[in-house]
């Protein structure tokens, strides 16, 4: 019984002894006057609800659940329905017990989706020597060791040994990640094979892993509109429900009293006093409203921590709505449908040239930068250079490198080194950056750079639009070419290109004004720079953002990575969980409204209103708990 | 200022929206929610009156159910 707390065993307890005695009435020969043998289990099982009912009324608080339950169960006792009194405030306690249950197993999931929080973290002193200590004890600065299996416990940078990562805790994703001496790593990931020493960067308060968890349990503070619709319901559902019971026994009962037998109208005429009353008191059952509030809170809790679990961290339940209602998805290109990362995509030779000699000379010529394109250069190259080939490098600002390589003069950089070389280039028909090589004064060819499109940002912008998604933008600071040609590879119908930062926000502002209905505009970013724009956007989503902080502060939805893919992800649970609460709202409010219409006529007993409030409850809590499970794949 | 606490034996979710909506009332408060599912109350107010709105805070919780308390 480790599921139940203590109060829920004992509640259980009092929910078998209650049962029992209440048989033990039913078939007990009648010794007693009914209403002292069903005393007993009615006793057993409503004590404390009759308790806080008084209690409540003693300090001016009516209309609550307790009250409610308690006047309904009493008046049952005084008209002599006294096994359906003890059966109701039985079936209530036993869908109190279950809801309980619920909501305490979908808290303890989520707690235990977001059970990443180190524990400890291993200080290494000046001596030496290890202590296992607090994290948030430790200073920036301070030398940690971590051992295999082991939780990072802060953001640090690697400073000996070499291991693989499993990030899987904070993007979902199980794929291991090598660091080496150098590499940053971030806390909340786990180590799977060697010792690290890591020099800590951040205070824990500012480590990935403590702000993840702060974003997601401060979630709940930002309310859904579904969420505000249904408790201001509530607030005026209650007191109409009571009032509107309160009428159904007073009126007929008073014409009953004044009017002689033959001049009662039609639905009075065969009534008597008590049946009105018993309609009454279905009426108070079923306007408890706590099954419709909590199934609502519950739905978003659980989508925004199946989220979590998969690496997407949405800001509140306003914001998963909002995410299920986009029509209008902009990106800014860089780092979010392509890498971000330079790549070498062609290589043209003019004729005597071999192309891997062309690379080679590019590669050398600027190895001595730290530049993209010549990081791009030497990775196209493989393996390790020997820089010696390379001698007297000058570097030309904004235009190239001139260096001896091999013994030959060579130049590369862009057009305008080339025209202060005095050679004619080119032109190529490929969108990229071009970097032309010249060789003892000749044109030797050009080496074509670019950015390359993620390998699921194809299929996502597909996804996206299956789920509603009816205008897929672009946003790029690039050239019209590079801009063109990778909207057509990925699907993209809309792009605008050559945007200054700020160009981007007016680009934004004005599709805002051109939503229509209640489609929303989402902007996603890859956190650099774009802090506006995802702050004016309806939904900003920032990717990547394990590390980025200026991303996780202003987004409202934040991919920890850059999976293009998530967002379809994510745009699926928002739509399956607004679903749910949708399907929790229209339910509840039927079946309480049907059997309201039935129990004003008479035609549903104290049982079904019974269903109507805790039965209710339960399903919409079940179907809420629907929520927290995730289908990986968008 | 804003702060968090933990509250105890918060038992229904329409408690939970009362209390917020009298805490919300209170002269001085920017802004209040309680959470049913995480059973919190985030309660944002002015700095210099912090203490004394908290325990008007305190005392809307209590009315609307004895038995809930914040954890300080």
């Amino acid at each position: 019984m480790k599921t139940f707390n203590r109060e829920q065993r004992f509640m259980l307890l009092r929910i078998f002894l209650a049962a029992a005695t209440l048989i033990l009435a039913l078939i007990a020969p009648p010794l007693f006057h009914p209403a002292v043998l069903y005393l007993l289990p009615y006793g057993i099982i409503g004590w404390d609800v009759l308790w806080s009912a008084l209690r409540n009324i003693l300090r001016g608080k009516v209309f609550d659940e307790n009250f409610l339950m308690a006047l309904a169960t009493v008046g049952a006792f005084f008209t002599g329905e006294y096994a359906e009194a003890v059966f109701v405030m039985l079936f209530y306690q036993v869908g109190e017990l279950f809801q309980s249950y619920a909501v305490d197993k979908s808290r303890r999931s989520i707690a235990a989706l977001m059970d990443i929080r180190p524990d400890s973290a291993n200080l290494e002193l000046p001596d030496g020597s290890i202590e296992v200590c607090d994290p948030e004890l430790i200073a920036v600065g301070s030398m940690i060791v971590l051992k295999p299996g082991e939780r990072v416990p802060l953001d640090g940078v690697v400073v000996e040994g070499a291991s693989t990562l499993d990030t899987a805790a904070l993007t979902g994703e199980a794929t291991p990640r090598d660091v080496a001496v150098g590499d940053t790593v971030y806390s909340g990931c786990i180590n799977r094979q060697g010792l690290l020493r890591l020099r800590v960067t951040k205070p824990y308060s500012d480590s990935t892993v403590a702000r993840v968890l702060e974003l997601v349990e401060n979630a709940s503070e930002k309310k859904s509109r579904s969420e505000q619709f249904i408790t201001r319901f509530a607030r005026y559902y209650t007191p109409c429900v009571v009032l509107a019971a309160a009428a159904l026994f007073a009126i007929p009962s008073i014409l009953l009293a004044l009017l002689p037998a033959g001049s009662l109208p039609a639905f009075l005429a065969g009534t008597s006093w008590s049946s009105w009353l018993h309609r009454a008191l279905v009426f108070l059952v079923v306007s408890c409203p706590c099954a419709l509030v909590i199934s609502v809170p519950l739905s978003f809790f659980g989508g925004i921590g199946g989220a979590g679990k998969c690496g997407i961290l949405i800001k509140g339940g306003n914001y998963l709505e909002a995410l299920a209602r986009v029509d209008t998805m902009v990106f800014d290109k860089t780092g979010t449908l392509t890498q971000g990362v330079f790549t070498v995509t062609a290589i043209h030779p003019e004729e005597g040239i071999e192309a891997r000699q062309l690379l080679e000379y590019a590669a050398l010529a600027e190895s001595y930068s730290d530049h993209p394109i010549s990081q791009s250069l030497r990775t196209a190259c493989g393996g390790a250079l020997d820089i010696s080939r390379c001698t007297k490098t000058e570097e030309i600002a904004g235009m190239g490198v001139r260096a001896v390589v091999d013994g030959k003069h060579v130049a590369v950089g862009n057009s305008r080194l080339m025209e202060r070389e005095q050679v004619s280039t080119l032109p190529c028909s490929l969108p990229g950056t071009l970097v032309h090589v010249t060789v003892e004064g000749f044109y030797a060819g050009h080496i074509v750079i670019s950015d390359q499109p993620k390998a699921d940002a194809k299929a996502a912008i597909q996804a996206l639009r299956a789920s509603g998604v009816r205008r897929v933008v672009m946003l790029t600071g690039d050239s019209e070419e590079v801009a063109s040609t990778m909207a057509a590879q990925l699907g993209v119908d809309e792009y605008h290109a050559q945007l200054m930062p700020e160009d981007k926000v007016r680009c934004t502002e004005d599709m805002l004004q051109q939503r229509t209905g209640r489609g929303t505009l989402a902007f996603v970013g890859d956190g650099i720079n774009d802090a506006p724009v995802l702050t004016r956007a309806d939904v900003g989503i920032a990717m990547g953002a394990m590390g980025a902080d200026a991303a996780i502060e202003a987004a409202d939805i934040v991919l920890m990575d850059d999976q293009p893919s998530k967002i379809a992800v994510a745009m699926a649970i928002a739509r399956k969980t607004v679903a749910i609460v949708r399907q929790n709202i229209v339910f509840a409010l039927g079946v309480k409204g049907v059997v309201l219409v039935l129990g004003a006529l008479e035609l549903a007993s104290m049982w079904a209103a019974v269903f109507a409030d805790v039965g209710v409850a339960v399903i919409a809590i079940l179907n809420a708990m629907r929520a927290l499970h995730v289908d990986k794949k968008p | 200022m804003k702060k968090r606490f933990q509250l105890t034996n918060l038992d229904c979710a329409n408690c939970a929206a009362k209390m917020e909506r009298a805490i919300q009332k209170l002269d001085g408060v920017h802004e209040a929610t309680v959470s049913f599912m995480t059973q919190k109350l985030t309660l944002d107010a002015d700095d210099d009156r912090f203490e004394e709105i908290l325990k008007k805070a305190e005392e809307a919780i209590h009315k609307v159910d004895p038995d809930c308390a914040i954890r300080r």
